[in-house]
C-alpha cells in the first residue's frame, strides 16, 4: 500500500508532507501536482520528510505526496553506456526532447532505450539451474563493450525455462524464466537495484594491478592500483578538473563513469564534445563506447546533487560485476558533502564542524568502500574492479577542512595540488612532497614483471634527488645558490629536470597527453642515468657549467614532447648520446 | 514589477530583520510573489522563503523600516516574480528590482520570465570557443576570454576593477564578426559615481543604446541585492537565446550580493559554513554565474564578467574562493602592482582562463599563441623567484641566467602588462609582445615551445 499524503511545508528542497504513515526510509515519492521526484529521509509520526531531486519552486501546502513503494534506484541493462544522465538517471538527451534548452520540471523518462533491440546470444540452456550472479547471455552493447547478461543479486535463482534462442530482442522482452520452489520468475534484460545499497560480490582481493594513466606523476611516482581509492584535492585553478579528465581519457579500464557532482556545465558539455572524437590508445576506438557520464551541475537541485554519487557508483559496480575494470570519476566530493550539509541544515540537526552533519565521515567511509578488486557472485567466474577517484575542494585551499580530512581517512592515495605550482604553471600541480601512494608496494610486482626490474629503485633514487632538492631550496632562499657546492648544485639541476621533463605533462599537447609505462620508464631512467654520470663527471674534474651547457640537457626536456609513444628506440638513443656528451666533457677537463 | 489579483492577508505575526511573517496563510507557493502594503499605501516586494503550518516566511526586498505588526497586510500574488522583457529594454535604465528608473514608462513586454532561470541542459550546451578580442594584451594575450565564458574580475577595494570592466565593455568584439551584441550592467551595492562611470563610459564610446542597467547603488535597500543579478541575467538570457545577440553581462560587486545573503540567513537563524555566510552559498551563487554560456541551435551568448572585492585582499574569503570553484577562471588584480601605477594591474601567476584552451590556436589567434603564453607564464613566475633572491643576496650574487629573467619581468610589466585605458591592440601586437618577452631568453631556456615556432618567432638581439 502506497503512502498518500499532502504537503504542510515547503523550504527549498526540503519538503514535509503528513498522513505519511505507510511510507518507508529512503523511499521515491512523487510530490506535489508538478509530480516531481522526491526521496523520504526522515520519518516521525504521520509526518514525512523529503529531499526533492527537482525545484520546487511554486509548490504549495495542501498538495498531494504519493509514495512509489520503492527505493531509489537505478536500472541496470544495455544501452547505458555514452549516456549522460542527470543525478537521478534521468538521460539529459530525453529531459531536453520534454523541455528544451534548459531543464524543466516532471518529466518522467527511461534511463535507456527499452525498445532498441539487441543481438543476445544466450548461455545457459533450459533446464540449467542458475543462481544469483549468473550470466544467462550476452549482447554487444558498444564496439567496446560485451554487456552480460546477469540473474539479478537479489535472485532467487532457480531452474531456467523457456529461453529465447539467439536474436534480436528488445528489454522487455522476457529472456528466460526461472523457477524455483513452483515460483516462476521471468528475467529480462534489465533489473534494478537501489543506490545506497552496495552490489554483493563474492570475495574481495587485494589490489596489485596498477591503473595507468598516462600521466607520469601519478604513474610514476603516486600510482594508483585497480579497485583502489585515491582523492585530488586542490584549490581552485590548480587543475583538479584537468587532472581527472586525463583520467577518464586514459586510465586502462574497460568502463569509466564520470560524477559530474556540483561542478560546471561547460565541464560536462566539454567531455560531451570531445570524448566521442577521442580514441582509446588501446583499443583505437572512440572514449564514449566506455564512458557514462552523471552530470548535476552546481546550479542543478541539490538533493540530486547527493544522489548522483551513488547512481554513478551503482552502474560502476554492475559493470564490475560483468567482470570489467571500471573507474569512477566524482568532481567534487565537497559538493556532494555541501548537500548533505545542506539537507541537514534544513532537518534542523546538530551540526559538526563548519556545519557539516556528524555523519559526514561515515557517508564518506561508506562510499569509499564501494571501491574493491573482486571475484563477482555467480558463474562463469569472472574478476572486475572498482576504482574510486574523488576530487576535493577545500575551502581556501585550506586540506585541514572536514571533507578533505575525513576522506584522508578512507583513500589510500592522496594527490594534494598546489596553487603556488598552478601559479607557476608546473601541470599537473601535484606536489610531490605532500602527495603519497599507499599502493607502490603492491603494485611493484607488475612493474617489475612487465617494464623493469629496476623501476622501483629508479623511482627512489629519482625521488630521493626531489626530496633532497627540498630541503636545498632552504639554503638557497637564504644564501643564493652560489653558497651551495657543485655536488650540491647538481641535485638542484637535476631535481629541475625531473620537473620540467617528468613531473610536468602538458594535457594539450597531441603527445604529450599521454605517456605509456614504457616511455614513462625510459624518461626516468635516462633522467637518474643523468644524475648518476653526472655526479661521477664532477668527481673525474668536469665543472656543473660544462654539465649545463652539454645539448642533451634541453633534449631530454623536450623529449616527452619530441618523442612519440612508438619511437622508443629515439629515446634509447638519447642514453647513447648523453654517454658521448658527458665523455667529451671529461675528455676536456683531463686533456687540458 | 506590480501584480493584479492574489489574495490579501493581514495577520502579520512577526517582522524581523528582512523577514515578515505571516500568519494564517492558506494558499500560499515556495517561492511566491508577495506585495507587502503599509498602512500608509505604501507597496514592497517580497517572496516567500518558507510556507507550510499556516504560516509563510516573506522576505522583503525594500527592508522592513517602518512597517508595522499592525496595518500592514501580505498580498500574494500566485506567480513567482517575473521581468517584462522585449527588445526595447535596450538602452534603458531599471533599478535593482527591474523597474524603469529613467523616468520612462515600463517597456512593453513581449513575454514575462521567471527571474530565477531554469538551469541550462548541460547537453544543450555549446562548448565556448570563439575569442573575443578584448583589446587588453594580458587578457587577450595570457587569460583569453572566449564567448559564453564566465570570467570574473577578483579586485581590492580601490583598485581599478571597474576602469578595467569598462575598457572590456567598449572594446571587446570578436574579431572578424558582426554579430549583433549587447551589455547588461548590474551595479549591486556599489557608490553611485562607480556605477555613473559605467554608464558614462557606455554613452561615451556610444554603446549606451545597445545596453541595458540594472542599478541598486550602495544607499538602495540591501535585500534588493538578492534579485538584481537575476533581474539583468534574465534579460541577458533574453537578449541572447531570443534575440540572438551576444550579451557581456557585467555584475558589480557579488561580494554585496553575497553579504546581502548572509543577512537573511542570519535573520532565519541558519547554521552558518564559513565566516556566517549560509552553507548553500556555493549553490547559490552557481544560481547567477551558471547562466553564462551558449546553447546549441541557437545564435547568442551570454558572457559574465562579475567583479567582486575581495574582504583585505584575501582570496581565500569565501566569497573569491567559492565564485572561482564556479567561474571559468579568474582575473587577479595586484595590490603590488596597483601601488606601482601600473594599469591594468593584474597579477598574471594567479589568474586563468579555463576555456583559453579551446579559443585559441591555428584559426582563431594563431598558431604558436598556446605555447609562447605558456612560456612567458614560466619565465615570469621565474623572474619572480629571481626578484626575491636579488633581495636578499643582491644583483651581484645571481647569476647571468638570472639577469636575463629580470629583464623578463621588466619587459613583461613595462611593455605589455602596462597600456592605456584607450589603448586596443590587435592580437598580432599581443603576439609580437610575448615574443619579444621570451627573446630576452638564451634559446636554450625555452623548454615550453616547439622549435619550429621558436625558429619562426624568435626575435634576434
Amino acid at each position: 500500500m502506497a503512502a498518500q499524503g499532502r504537503i504542510v511545508w515547503v523550504s527549498g528542497p526540503a519538503v514535509k508532507a503528513d498522513g505519511m504513515s505507510d511510507a518507508k526510509m529512503y523511499e521515491t515519492v512523487v510530490v506535489g501536482n508538478s509530480k516531481l521526484v522526491g526521496e523520504v529521509i526522515r520519518l516521525t509520526g504521520d509526518v514525512a520528510f523529503i529531499q526533492v531531486y527537482e525545484s520546487t519552486s511554486g509548490l504549495k501546502p495542501g498538495e498531494p505526496v504519493v509514495g512509489t513503494g520503492n527505493p531509489l534506484s537505478v536500472l541496470l541493462g544495455p544501452g547505458i553506456i555514452g549516456q549522460i544522465y542527470d543525478g537521478i538517471q534521468r538521460p539529459l538527451k530525453e529531459l531536453s526532447k520534454a523541455s528544451g534548452s534548459f531543464i524543466g520540471r516532471g518529466i518522467t523518462t527511461t534511463p535507456v532505450d527499452m525498445i532498441k533491440k539487441y543481438h543476445f546470444v544466450p548461455t545457459v540452456s533450459n533446464g540449467d539451474t542458475v543462481a544469483a550472479g549468473n550470466i544467462i547471455g550476452t549482447v554487444q552493447e558498444t564496439d567496446l563493450i560485451v554487456h552480460s547478461i546477469m540473474v539479478p543479486p537479489d535472485h532467487l535463482g532457480g531452474k531456467i525455462s523457456n529461453i529465447v534462442s539467439e536474436g534480436d530482442y528488445n528489454l522487455e522482452t522476457v529472456l528466460a524464466t526461472t523457477e524455483k520452489d513452483g515460483e516462476k520468475i521471468p528475467l529480462k534484460m534489465y533489473h534494478r537495484w537501489p543506490v545506497r545499497k552496495p552490489r554483493p560480490y563474492k570475495n574481495r582481493y587485494d589490489p596489485t594491478v596498477p591503473l595507468l594513466t598516462g600521466q607520469r606523476v601519478i604513474d610514476t611516482f603516486f600510482p594508483i592500483a585497480k579497485g583502489g581509492t585515491g582523492s585530488i584535492p586542490g584549490a581552485f585553478g590548480t587543475g583538479k578538473t584537468v587532472t581527472l579528465h586525463q583520467i577518464a581519457k586514459w586510465a586502462d579500464s574497460q568502463v569509466v563513469v564520470y560524477i559530474g557532482c556540483g561542478e560546471r556545465g561547460n565541464e560536462m558539455t566539454e567531455v560531451l564534445v570531445e570524448f566521442p572524437h577521442l580514441k582509446d590508445p588501446r583499443s583505437g576506438k572512440p572514449l564514449m563506447d566506455r564512458t557514462v557520464l552523471v552530470a548535476n551541475t552546481s546550479n542543478m537541485p541539490v538533493a540530486a546533487r547527493e544522489a548522483s554519487i551513488y547512481t554513478g557508483v551503482t552502474i560502476a559496480e554492475y559493470y564490475r560485476d560483468m567482470g570489467y575494470d571500471v573507474v569512477l570519476v566524482a568532481d567534487s566530493t565537497s559538493r556532494w558533502a555541501e548537500s548533505l550539509r545542506e539537507m541537514s541544515g534544513r532537518l534542523e540537526e546538530m551540526p559538526a564542524e563548519e556545519g557539516y552533519p556528524s555523519y559526514l565521515a561515515s557517508r564518506l567511509a561508506e562510499f569509499y568502500e564501494r571501491a574493491g578488486r573482486v571475484r563477482a557472485t555467480g558463474s562463469p567466474d569472472r574478476d572486475g574492479s572498482v576504482t574510486l577517484v574523488g576530487a576535493v575542494s577545500p575551502s581556501g585551499g585550506d586540506f585541514t577542512e572536514p571533507v578533505t580530512t575525513h576522506t584522508m581517512r578512507f583513500i589510500k592515495t592522496f594527490w594534494a595540488l598546489d596553487a603556488k605550482l598552478a601559479y607557476s604553471r608546473h601541470y599537473p600541480s601535484i606536489n610531490w612532497m605532500n602527495s603519497y601512494s599507499g599502493y607502490l608496494g603492491d603494485i611493484a610486482k607488475w612493474w617489475g614483471e612487465n617494464i623493469n626490474s629496476d623501476w622501483l629503485s629508479l623511482r627512489s633514487e629519482a625521488y630521493g634527488v626531489l626530496q633532497r632538492e627540498d630541503t636545498l631550496k632552504e639554503i638557497v632562499r637564504l644564501l643564493g645558490p652560489e653558497a651551495l657546492p657543485d655536488e650540491e648544485k647538481i641535485i638542484l639541476e637535476v631535481a629541475r629536470m625531473l620537473k620540467i621533463g617528468l613531473l610536468q605533462q602538458n594535457s594539450f599537447d597531441d603527445v604529450d597527453t599521454y605517456c605509456s609505462p614504457q616511455k614513462q620508464y625510459k624518461l626516468l631512467k635516462l633522467l637518474v642515468e643523468f644524475y648518476r654520470r653526472g655526479q661521477q663527471a664532477l668527481k673525474e674534474g668536469a665543472s656543473l657549467a660544462d654539465i649545463r651547457a652539454m645539448p642533451i640537457v634541453s633534449t631530454l626536456l623536450k623529449a616527452r614532447m619530441d618523442i612519440k609513444d612508438n619511437e622508443m628506440p629515439k629515446l634509447d638513443q638519447l642514453d647513447i648520446d648523453m654517454k658521448e656528451q658527458f665523455k667529451s666533457i671529461i675528455g676536456v677537463k683531463v686533456s687540458s | 514589477m506590480t501584480a493584479k489579483g492574489g489574495v490579501q492577508y493581514s495577520k502579520i505575526a512577526e517582522i524581523k530583520g528582512p523577514l515578515v511573517v505571516v500568519d494564517d496563510v492558506e494558499n500560499a507557493a515556495f517561492d511566491e510573489l508577495v506585495e507587502i502594503e503599509t498602512k500608509e499605501g505604501e507597496r514592497r516586494l517580497g517572496k516567500v522563503l518558507e510556507v507550510g503550518n499556516g504560516k509563510a516566511i516573506v522576505q522583503v526586498f525594500e527592508g522592513t523600516t517602518g512597517l508595522s505588526i499592525s496595518g500592514t497586510s501580505a498580498k500574494f500574488v500566485g506567480k513567482l516574480m517575473e521581468m517584462p522583457v522585449s527588445k526595447e529594454v535596450l538602452g534603458r535604465v531599471f533599478d535593482g528590482l527591474g523597474r524603469p528608473k529613467d523616468g520612462l514608462p515600463d517597456p512593453i513586454a513581449d513575454k514575462f520570465i521567471d527571474i530565477n532561470g531554469e538551469p541550462m541542459n548541460p547537453e544543450q550546451r555549446e562548448y565556448p570557443k570563439d575569442f573575443i578580442q578584448t583589446g587588453v594584451s594580458v587578457i587577450d594575450g595570457m587569460i583569453t576570454l572566449v564567448r559564453g565564458q564566465k570570467l570574473p574580475i577578483f579586485s581590492g577595494s580601490g583598485m581599478s576593477h571597474n576602469i578595467l570592466a569598462a575598457q572590456i565593455a567598449r572594446q571587446a568584439n570578436v574579431v572578424g564578426t558582426k554579430d549583433d551584441f549587447a551589455v547588461v550592467f548590474a551595479a549591486i551595492g556599489v557608490q553611485y559615481s562607480e556605477a555613473e562611470y559605467f554608464r558614462r563610459s557606455l554613452e561615451e564610446s556610444g554603446a549606451l543604446k545597445r545596453s541595458v542597467l540594472f542599478l541598486n547603488t550602495a544607499d538602495d535597500p540591501a535585500i534588493e541585492r538578492i534579485i538584481t543579478p537575476r533581474v539583468a541575467l534574465t534579460v541577458a538570457e533574453y537578449l541572447a537565446f531570443d534575440l540572438g545577440m551576444h550579451v557581456l553581462v557585467i555584475l558589480t560587486d557579488m561580494t554585496n550580493y553575497a553579504e546581502a545573503l548572509r543577512e537573511i540567513s542570519a535573520a532565519r537563524e541558519e547554521v552558518p559554513g564559513r565566516k556566517g555566510y549560509p552553507g548553500y552559498l556555493y549553490t547559490d551563487l552557481s544560481t547567477i554565474y551558471e547562466r553564462a554560456g551558449k546553447l546549441n541551435g541557437r545564435k547568442g551568448s551570454v558572457t559574465q564578467v562579475p567583479i567582486l572585492s575581495m574582504p583585505s585582499d584575501d582570496i581565500t574569503h569565501p566569497i573569491p574562493d567559492l565564485t572561482g570553484y564556479i567561474t571559468e577562471g579568474q582575473v587577479v588584480l595586484g595590490r603590488d602592482l596597483f601601488r606601482q601605477g601600473v594599469y591594468p594591474p593584474i597579477n598574471i601567476l594567479m589568474s586563468l582562463s579555463r576555456l583559453m584552451k579551446d579559443g585559441i590556436g591555428a584559426g582563431s589567434t594563431r598558431e604558436d599563441h598556446s605555447e609562447v603564453s605558456n612560456q612567458v607564464y614560466d619565465a615570469y613566475s621565474r623572474a619572480q623567484e629571481v626578484r626575491a633572491l636579488a633581495g636578499i643576496v643582491g644583483k651581484a650574487g645571481l647569476t647571468e641566467i638570472d639577469l636575463k629573467y629580470m629583464d623578463v619581468g621588466d619587459v613583461f610589466e613595462k611593455e605589455f602588462l602596462t597600456q592605456a585605458t584607450d589603448e586596443n591592440r590587435t592580437i598580432e601586437e599581443t603576439l609580437n609582445l610575448l615574443w619579444k618577452i621570451v627573446s630576452k631568453l638564451p634559446k636554450n631556456e625555452i623548454t615550453k615551445i616547439k622549435d619550429k615556432y621558436v625558429d619562426q618567432y624568435y626575435q634576434e638581439n
